[in-house]
């Protein structure tokens, strides 16, 4: 089963910390959302209310367009995969698995053969007779996802489920979540710090910081498209540019730079429309720049670069570039494997403005 | 190199001295249970079964050594349980005054079994209960709940916390979270609190004396067979108390031990 999920204005507040700010989300039946932020977001707080471990101290929760306020988590068409997976330590993974529906009043035989089908489900049906401690990380992970689903909740809410295994693991896990969300349909929340996994499991992330959501979206869209300075930065390397808005007419405005004025398409202000006389700041990613007559597409040039330092990634070429017009900015940016840079040497740097995207400064 | 023989032989000497202070009143009770003769004084006369015999054809010490086994399981189990319910709920919840509460738990464990025993006669006479067995039980839970509180709640962490929460989102009350989940998780404290308290009620005398009438557990049984005099019989049956008080210990030992090293 699967339900839409609808937050009002929830706020959580423990004593003087306001933990959860003002949010308000919607989130479509069988989508896979993550929640994506640094520790202390408040997005474990967001998870907490939604399994309802902890009450808003405003607002409220709606999931199938129901109230849950008051409802407690044994009552709440949720389950949650805990970070610690834990799995009861006890029992063998069939009964862990069969532990929900247990709970519901279903008999043995049943239970069994429904936990076995789940056990299948991620891949672990010849261990049903074994307990979690003869279990490696990944194994316990899956068991943990299996106990969640077994019972057919609405919305599962996943609290860092891939934080404690290995980076390796963790890749391969992503795609077995997301192929098995796909299998199942229900709505998954699943709560992460890490904007890779992020980007490889979520239909729309939702990027929060200090309580309040910064942005939210399709992966696409939030790394090209950010909303908020904070979202550019935490979902990959940026470089900030400080500018001021010198003109503006109807389709394009012109921001002034230490690199020069550029003129940019209004398309490129994400958040809001530009205004003559405002301070903007413009994010260009290192894989955005180019040099000079590279590709096609309306390009603005940024003037000229000193290499200052370049170390080779694999797919690409990591640079340090000082501007010869600013001396005192660093600028990363990735010039293609093929590229022979060099310490030392000059390159004219250049950008498609269609990738520029401009935002207000932050807020003092 | 001789330093190190010289200090070998003093701590092996020290050993022995010690265990032997611990262990030769029992080894010399056990030896003379099987004195071929009518005292269980020095000289050893020979090896014989009589006394054992005697004591299984006694019908009074079978009756008191039934009235002990009851006694010490009944209550046992009593106060394992409270003291599970105490635990649980001073570790799990926010209690107001739960440090206090915590203290005034294990404080009996500091007032001398007599004054419990002359505390609880007092109250029952008030109360106008009679003396029987269930008060020797009473006694026994007030003496070995706060042992119980302290085993169980030492071995309630933090790392249950999260299990007994995917229980409940799960879908499982409070009464089954606690059944299910945190007492088989916390199975070998509660076996060994329960073991432990078996030990104690089966060797205790004071409460058992002050708190019975007609029916006695055995250390009294005891008790008034030594005021006849000195008898082997008296060394056999206490070679049977502290045969099971070391069988409970055992079984005590496996359990704690053969389970910590599992997991």
């Amino acid at each position: 089963m699967t339900a839409p999920v609808s937050i009002e204005n929830a706020t959580k507040t423990f004593a003087s910390f306001t933990a959860l700010d003002n949010v308000s989300l919607n989130i479509n039946a069988g989508e896979f959302i993550v929640l994506l932020g640094p520790s202390g977001c408040g997005k474990t707080t967001l998870l907490s209310i939604l399994g309802g471990f902890l009450q808003p101290t405003k607002g409220r929760i709606l999931i199938g367009g129901k109230e849950m306020t008051g409802v407690p988590p044994a009552k709440r068409p949720t389950t949650t995969m805990f970070q610690d997976y834990a799995l009861f330590p006890h029992m063998k993974l069939k009964d862990n698995v069969g532990f929900g529906l247990r709970m519901r009043g279903i008999g043995k035989p049943e239970r069994e053969q429904r936990a076995k089908v789940f056990l299948d489900l991620v891949g672990l049906k010849a261990s049903a007779d074994k307990k979690p401690h003869e279990l490696s990380g990944g194994q316990r992970q899956r068991v943990a996802l299996a106990r969640a689903l077994a019972v057919d909740p609405d919305v599962l809410l996943l609290d860092e489920p891939l934080g404690a295994l290995d980076l390796k693991l963790r890749r391969q896990m992503q795609d077995e979540l997301k192929a098995i969300q796909k299998r199942v349909g229900t709505t998954f929340v699943h709560v992460t710090h890490d904007q890779e996994e992020a980007m490889a499991i979520a239909d729309r992330i939702v990027v929060m910081n200090q309580g309040k959501i910064e942005d939210f979206g399709p992966p696409s869209e939030i790394y090209m498209r950010p909303r908020s300075l904070f979202a550019a930065g935490f979902m990959g390397e940026v470089n900030f540019i400080e500018g001021t808005i010198r003109d503006v007419d109807g389709t394009q405005a012109i921001v002034e730079t230490a690199l020069g004025k550029v003129a940019l398409p209004k398309s490129c202000f994400t958040a809001g429309m530009p205004c003559i006389g405002q301070a903007t700041t413009l994010c260009i990613r290192p894989e955005h720049f180019r040099r000079a007559g590279e590709g096609n597409g309306p390009a603005t040039a940024l003037g000229q670069a000193t290499v200052s330092g370049s170390a080779f990634f694999g797919t690409h070429y990591r640079c340090h570039l000082t501007p010869t017009g600013a001396p005192q900015m660093r600028i990363v940016a990735h010039m293609p494997q093929s590229a022979a840079v060099m310490e030392g040497q000059a390159v004219m740097l250049a950008v498609n403005v269609g990738d520029i995207v401009a935002l207000p400064p932050k807020q003092a | 190199m001789a330093r190190n023989r010289l200090t070998n032989f003093v701590s092996s000497v020290y050993a022995v001295l010690i265990f032997g202070f611990i262990f030769l009143p029992v080894i010399m009770l056990v030896l003379f249970s099987f004195q071929d003769g009518r005292l269980p004084v020095s000289p050893f006369n020979g090896f014989s079964l009589q006394w054992y015999e005697a004591v299984f054809a006694d019908r009074k010490l079978m009756s008191a050594l039934l009235h002990s086994f009851l006694v010490a399981t009944i209550s046992s189990l009593v106060a394992c349980l409270l003291g599970f319910f105490a635990a649980y709920g001073l570790a799990r919840f926010k209690l107001p005054g739960s440090a206090l509460q915590r203290g005034l738990l294990i404080a009996p464990m500091t007032v001398s079994y007599l004054i419990i025993a002359l505390g609880l006669l007092s109250v029952l006479n008030v109360l106008g209960i009679g003396l029987s067995l269930w008060t020797v039980g009473i006694g026994h839970v007030v003496i070995n709940l706060p042992l119980c509180f302290a085993i169980i709640y030492s071995s309630m962490g933090d790392q249950h916390i999260n299990i007994e929460r995917a229980a409940r989102d799960l879908g499982a009350s409070d009464i089954k979270v606690m059944a299910l989940v945190t007492a088989p998780m916390l199975l070998p404290s509660l076996l060994a609190s329960f073991f432990l308290s078996m030990t104690f009620s089966w060797d205790e005398f004071i409460i058992a004396f002050l708190l019975s009438r007609f029916d006695v557990t055995l250390p009294v049984e005891i008790w008034s067979l030594l005021r006849s005099g000195l008898n082997p019989k008296t060394n056999a049956i206490g070679s049977l108390v502290f045969l099971v008080s070391v069988v409970l210990l055992i079984v005590l030992e496996l359990f704690l031990f053969g389970r910590t090293k599992k997991s």
